[in-house]
């Protein structure tokens, strides 16, 4: 168990500059969630920690050791790839004990390893097959007992759900949570999934980019989006984002169709007049009679629990989410109410949140 | 093909059959003629079946073709070529594939260019090499005139002779510096995805495991593949054996070169006795082993072939 800290952490592929100057604390036995679409870097980071992408500049440290420069192998870190890259030509044991085989470990005290981490995962039948043999969710739990039989100071996984099956995904979800409660070795996972995000995780870093947009608990990330980018791809569906005017005299914001919100005073306060972005989250609206903001609504989306309703407003796409056992009229319009603690403002023109 | 209609599965058949008998016949016809006495053999009859003189024809041609000599030495080279081709070609491909260094590309291209340049082309410089392996060495001396300097200097007269002729040597490795196995190797190395390569560093494994413990079992049916193919191209060399073993009484030659001195013409019996039957007979024995060869390998490259294991 290590902590692991970046210090402006860069990587150029020649000219392009795909993550630009990282800072990021991990604290140790923390699981800390990489998430962003793809592209942003997030895999690249991860790679440069394992140590199988040199870095450009900066500084990685692993516990109170600099890895710069050390290999993969010297840095203490154990990985789970998206496609498992399981060695084919091995079985599932010697897969498993492949590590520990390299580092000279004798081959009773090896075998017995390998038993312990296969009765762990539920491998004890297969450890004689061969990979080819094996299911995706067996595969995986190989691929996560090869990480664990070193007893590294680091997991790294990197998108290790994306090739199974939505069901099996959230199995295997809840079974490396389970395993990090029991172990407790520091973990980063990346992901571009925000529900495993948000189930996995202790904190999130968002990417965009190749920089962070923010590092926070999921709750925080969900209800206090540091940016337009975390509140659109934060949730499902992501936060509405209304272009809208304050008008601190009137104590509200309009949009441009002339419907206005009202404010408190807490919130006039820290805003200034002029352009903002409003943003809502929809299911914390609540649908009312008459008064509130009118919404056209166009198609909604029924997902038993709950029901989507699409619509615009001021021209602007937002979406509202009502119970599922709620009856519904297509053609209507429909009238909602935001909680004042439910509002998020953010400068229209850096993004970022505001107050 | 996914159409299958009766007359397209005749005209199939046909043509396999075509095939099939275009290759059978001739070596029918070995066989039958090994079988017969010189004068059954020489009237112009074609024999169609067997006689009965199978075994004394085989001894003539063993004893006459010093059969038991040749062979060994067609085995030793054959086995020789091959493996050291299977294990060259692998750590030249390795290299080129997974290592960046300087001048690597031009390193690429110049094994590639050997593709252009088989035996038979370049055979006279190849000649004059295996007559004197250090000769290109002695060439440098001359031309830069160092070896002048160096008989003013010392008194000594610079000669530099190393002779493969009429060694094992000189048989094996002119053949093994072809391009095909390091091609063969280097695309199935490429196949391989990275994430192996990275899953085995992370597991603590360098380059030197990465090759014996992941490379060389997953290109086991290549390997495979590649001796077969390069025993019998050592095997059936005619060209570069018979340069290279001049002295026929001491070294001796390999099989396929003896052949043809079993076979009667003006050249090897003074146009004595047209006794083919001990030439057919001597053919028989020649093909035996890489017809073995082929038989036993064959399981373990078809099975490369047909599981997609990757």
């Amino acid at each position: 168990m290590a902590a692991v800290t970046l210090r402006r952490v860069k990587k150029n592929y020649g000219p392009t500059t795909v993550v630009h100057g990282v800072d990021l604390e991990i604290n140790a036995g923390e699981f800390v969630v990489i998430l962003g679409p793809s592209g942003c870097g997030k895999s690249t980071l991860l790679r440069m920690i394992a140590g199988l992408e040199a870095i450009t500049d900066g500084e990685i440290a692993i516990g109170e050791k600099i890895v710069n420069t050390l290999e993969p192998r010297e840095r203490g870190c154990a990985m789970v790839f998206q496609n498992y890259a399981l060695y084919p030509h091995m079985t599932v044991a010697e897969n498993i004990g492949y590590a520990l085989k390299v580092a000279g470990m004798g081959k009773a005290e090896r075998t017995a390893r390998i038993k312990a981490v296969g009765d762990m995962l539920g491998l004890t039948e297969f450890l004689e097959r061969k990979p080819m043999q094996l299911s995706g969710g067996q595969r995986q739990r190989v691929a996560m007992g090869r990480a664990m039989i070193r007893e590294p100071d680091v997991f790294l996984y990197d998108e290790p759900l994306s090739n199974l099956d939505a069901r099996l995904r959230v199995a295997m979800r809840v079974e490396i949570r389970r395993l990090h409660q029991r172990l407790g070795t520091t973990s980063l996972f990346v992901t571009h999934d925000q529900v495993e995000a948000m189930t996995l995780a202790d904190r999130i870093v968002v990417m965009n980019k190749g920089i962070i947009e923010q590092v926070g608990t999921p709750d925080e990330v969900y209800h206090r989006p540091a940016s337009t980018y975390v509140a659109g791809f934060v949730g499902s569906p992501g936060l509405n984002l209304l272009h809208a005017t304050v008008d601190k005299a009137a104590l509200c914001i309009r949009f441009k169709d002339g419907q206005s919100i009202a404010l408190d005073q807490e919130q006039a306060a820290s805003l200034s007049d002029g352009p903002v972005v409003f943003g809502f989250r929809a299911e914390q609206t609540q649908v009312v009679e008459q008064g509130g903001l009118k919404i056209a609504s166009s198609f909604n989306e029924a997902l038993g629990s709950s029901r989507l309703l699409h619509g615009l407003l001021a021209d602007e796409e937002a979406v509202i989410s009502i119970p599922g056992d709620q009856p519904f009229n297509v053609t209507s319009s429909i009238n909602v109410t935001i909680p004042s603690k439910a509002m998020h403002f953010f400068d229209p023109e850096s993004g970022r949140r505001i107050g | 093909m996914i159409e299958r209609t009766p007359l397209l599965n005749t005209a199939t058949y046909a043509v396999l059959l075509l095939g099939a008998l275009s290759v059978f016949v001739p070596l029918w016809l070995v066989y039958v003629g090994a079988t017969l006495t010189v004068r059954e053999i020489n009237i112009p009859e074609l024999h169609l079946f067997p006689g009965d003189h199978l075994f004394d024809n085989l001894q003539a041609a063993w004893a006459r073709g010093h059969l038991g000599g040749r062979l060994a030495n067609s085995l030793i080279m054959s086995l020789g070529v091959a493996t050291g081709k299977v294990v060259m070609s692998a750590i030249t491909a390795f290299g080129l594939v997974y290592f960046r260094f300087p001048g690597r590309m031009l390193i690429f291209w110049m094994i590639f260019i050997t593709l252009m340049l088989p035996l038979e082309v370049r055979i006279v410089p190849t000649y004059a090499v295996a007559a004197n392996a250090l000769w290109p060495f002695q060439t440098i001396l001359d031309v830069t005139g160092l070896s002048t300097v160096i008989a003013a200097l010392t008194g000594v007269q610079v000669a530099l002779e190393w002779n493969l002729l009429n060694s094992y040597t000189g048989l094996i490795l002119p053949l093994i510096a072809t391009a095909t196995g390091t091609f063969l190797y280097r695309q199935f190395f490429l196949t391989v995805p990275d994430e192996l390569l990275e899953a085995a560093r992370m597991d603590g494994a360098g380059p030197f495991r990465f090759l014996t413990e992941f490379l060389l079992p997953l290109s086991r049916a290549n390997m495979a593949a590649l001796f077969t193919i390069m025993f019998l191209y050592a095997w059936n060399q005619y060209l570069w054996p018979l340069l290279a073993t001049p002295d026929r009484a001491g070294f001796g030659t390999t099989s396929v070169v003896e052949l043809k001195m079993l076979a009667p013409s003006v050249l090897t019996n003074g146009g004595g006795t047209p006794d083919w039957n001990v030439a057919m007979a001597g053919c028989l024995i020649v093909m035996l082993p890489p017809l073995l060869l082929v038989a036993f390998m064959q399981r373990y490259f078809v099975r490369g072939l047909i599981a997609t294991e990757k």
